[in-house]
């Protein structure tokens, strides 16, 4: 039986997914796209950065710019998960769409790019860059089938890193300044009021390190002052465990590990020359207990915030898809999806 | 299988000892470390005796802090330290909007220039993060390079989406300048020019398509901003261009910074080939944030074989245990297991690290590299900074 609630973001159907560079925010999408796959549902997984990230992950081909199928959600209960589909946006692709599906004029779009424009217009205002982008994904999100149902389920935008965040999704607000009457400027106003829905949220994904948290605060804080966007999960990427007993820490951060009961240690499993041994590791163990002391203060400046928070473990051997799914399944049990 | 031979040790003391070293790029992918170690090698040739200024575009709030920076306002602060070598530190962060403003007001009549200002599309570019960002690091870095107060500029380039639009910005304006795209805009507002040649079908679609999707408002400003700014394109261009070549010169080294991580080596490999294809002077590779166990005599398997025979003592399957001489009580092993645990792991983490840098390195078995170990906590302060500096430059490469 399903709770009558049973993730944190019930009704999201847009996740937007930034984060600071490096701190992991194509790999947490991805997995957050799998653990939203539960069976019989259907989720778009959108690149906006053309960097084929999503493509390395899932260790396939580039992605093109159309919906491929690229794998299965994560299953549960012995059931398989439903179907994941990828899709990589860039601005010229989303303008010829665009024009096509208002005005039916794919020529003239492709008449638009051959002369340079798309490339010249998203050059000096951007902001027309992002509406396009942004437009696609609150598209997807809007599209419906013939028999009225929705397309997708859910879609999870792997979005620009958070010291662009506030841009891009104040798409309404760069076009107005650009547009105030005319086609261009409605669109920006359907895509703002999907993105500013209750059907929009906006993740955060950070390390426990100090940059990344600082920054995940800053955008946090931008994007509260821009009002009217529903703020999502923080996702704490990278953790590493505190692997020994907290008093332990406690004395090795403050420079005094128990070196001898290292080496008492050491020698009851046998090993050789334990005494210097247990220097040495006593040396690694008081980096170690500094830097879980950082996380545990990040952590905590994390949580004023006041914003859910999901923790994700460092898998040691690097991310590949296996990987992928343990943390769509971290996900799930934790509530984010 | 045998790794790669070591690659040769980039050696940034040297680099920065050169007096005929003038400018340092810092590039890489976002989230490396770029800005630190910017701010690490600026501060160590001012404490090695050369004036230099760092340059930094949009740093973190407590690096900035590191160096005494609590504002951007576009102008080189004084670092307050005390170099007893006789040299100095300046650093200043880059106020996008600002720079463009001045360009604009230095090159263009009051009139044209306040029309400019004006302009909704000049203020979208120039308060705008793409593109935009790149190339005025550029034309600061030009800038600080005329004024010749410092006999080094250390420059760390902005977050790019790409680490190659840096290199790309200036390209991108000239290309615009000799478009059609250009004439087709300055067209309408100058009738009677060769435009009648080019209005063929393909431009009557394009106008036509321009009015219908952005409105004629819109495409009026865009033809108003692109007319006033047509006669400062050339200029633009000729100075993006004088920077460019700056960059080509051997008074020029770029240095590529990237984590010990798939992707980060990936952009750093791309921007390898890149330098060289622009003939720009790659001084190597800062592999920045490296783990290195210090019981490296103990391997990873024997580590985790440790902690089991503790953890199996613990409950109670192994040998019987000792008494602990001083507490009479049976010794708990859980801290030597855990600690053996956390070893292997870094075993583990190193290993990984190790492979990343050496495909790299196979790939690119000339580049220089040398390497900062990774710190457990952040820079708060050039004592810090002095840290990765003296880690940059006594750390042997990978190998």
């Amino acid at each position: 039986m399903m709770r009558a609630r049973d993730t944190d973001w019930e009704g999201v159907r847009l996740h937007v997914v930034t984060g600071k560079g490096g701190t992991g925010k194509t790999t947490v999408a991805a997995a957050l796209a799998l653990a939203l796959a539960r069976g019989g549902r259907k989720v778009l997984l959108i690149e906006v950065e053309g960097r084929q990230g999503i493509a390395r992950l899932f260790d396939g081909p580039p992605l093109p710019y159309a919906e491929r199928k690229i794998g299965l959600g994560l299953g549960a209960d012995g059931r398989p998960g439903g179907d994941l589909y990828a899709l990589a946006v860039d601005p010229e692709g989303a303008l010829l769409d665009y024009l096509e599906m208002f005005y039916g004029m794919r020529h003239a779009g492709q008449a638009l790019t051959r002369f340079g424009l798309v490339d010249f217009a998203t050059t000096i205002a951007p902001g027309l860059s992002d509406v396009l982008r942004t437009g696609k994904a609150t598209e997807a999100t809007r599209r419906k089938a013939r028999n009225g149902q929705e397309v997708y389920d859910a879609v999870v935008m792997d979005a620009p890193p958070t010291g662009r965040i506030g841009r891009f999704l104040n798409v309404s607000v760069e076009v107005s300044g650009l547009a105030k009457v005319g086609p261009v400027r409605n669109h920006a106003d359907t895509v703002a009021r999907v993105i500013r829905s209750p059907q929009t949220a906006v993740h955060f994904v950070t390390t426990l390190e100090e940059m990344p948290v600082q920054e995940t605060l800053d955008g946090i804080a931008e994007l509260r002052a821009m009002g009217g966007l529903q703020l999502g999960g923080v996702f704490i990427n990278r953790v590493r465990p505190d692997g020994v007993p907290a008093a332990d820490l406690a004395a090795a951060a403050a420079g005094h590990p128990d070196e001898a009961e290292i080496a008492l240690g050491l020698k009851a499993a046998g090993l050789p020359d334990s005494q210097s041994l247990a220097a040495e590791l006593s040396a690694e163990l008081s980096a170690h207990a500094r830097n879980v002391a950082l996380q545990k203060r990040e952590r905590q400046e994390l949580a004023a915030a006041g914003q859910p928070a999901y923790e994700l473990p460092d898998i040691t051997d690097g991310i590949d898809l296996g990987g992928l799914y343990r943390l769509a399944e971290v996900l799930r049990a934790e509530g984010a999806a | 299988m045998n790794p790669p031979p070591a690659p040769p040790r980039l050696d940034t003391d040297a680099l920065i000892d050169d007096r005929r070293t003038r400018i340092i790029v810092c590039c890489g992918s976002g989230g490396v470390g770029k800005t630190t170690a910017a701010a690490a090698l600026g501060l160590r040739a001012a404490e090695r005796g050369r004036h230099v200024v760092v340059l930094t575009v949009d740093p973190a709030r407590r690096l900035a802090q590191s160096m005494g920076l609590t504002y951007l306002d576009n102008i080189p602060r004084p670092v307050d330290a005390d170099f007893a070598s006789g040299g100095s530190l300046h650093a200043m962060m880059l106020d996008m909007k600002r720079t463009f403003d001045e360009i604009v007001e230095a090159h263009a009549d009051p009139d044209r220039a306040a029309q400019i200002l004006a302009n909704p599309f000049y203020q979208s570019l120039s308060s705008s993060f793409a593109g935009t960002q790149e190339y005025m690091a550029m034309e600061k870095l030009g800038q600080l390079h005329r004024t010749d107060e410092w006999d080094l500029i250390v420059v760390d380039t902005p977050p790019s989406r790409s680490a190659l639009d840096f290199l790309d910005a200036p390209q991108r304006l000239g290309r615009f300048l000799d478009g059609k795209l250009i004439r087709l805009l300055t067209a309408p507002a100058s009738p009677g020019r060769a435009y009648m040649k080019v209005l063929n079908a393909g431009f009557s679609i394009v106008t036509g398509t321009l009015t219908k999707v952005l409105g004629a408002q819109v495409l009026k400003d865009m033809q108003t901003f692109v007319t006033a700014f047509d006669t400062m394109f050339g200029g633009f261009r000729e100075r993006a261009e004088t920077t460019y070549r700056l960059l080509q010169t051997p008074g020029t080294a770029f240095i590529v910074v990237a984590a010990p991580e798939p992707d980060a080596l990936r952009e750093a490999a791309y921007f390898v080939e890149r330098l060289a294809g622009e003939r720009m002077p790659l001084a190597g590779l800062i592999l920045n944030r490296v783990h290195i166990p210090v019981a490296t005599r103990l391997s990873a398997a024997r580590s985790l074989a440790a902690a089991e025979t503790l953890e199996s003592h613990e409950t109670g399957n192994g040998a019987g245990p000792e008494t602990d001489s001083v507490t009479g009580e049976p010794p708990r092993y859980t801290l030597a297991a855990g600690v053996l645990r956390l070893h292997a792991e870094r075993m583990q983490l190193a290993a990984r690290e190790r492979r990343v840098a050496e495909h790299f390195t196979a790939a690119h078995p000339t580049v220089p590299v040398t390497q900062v170990v990774a710190q457990p906590e952040d820079v708060h302060d050039l004592e810090g900074l002095r840290t990765i500096g003296s880690s940059l430059a006594s750390e042997p490469g990978f190998g």
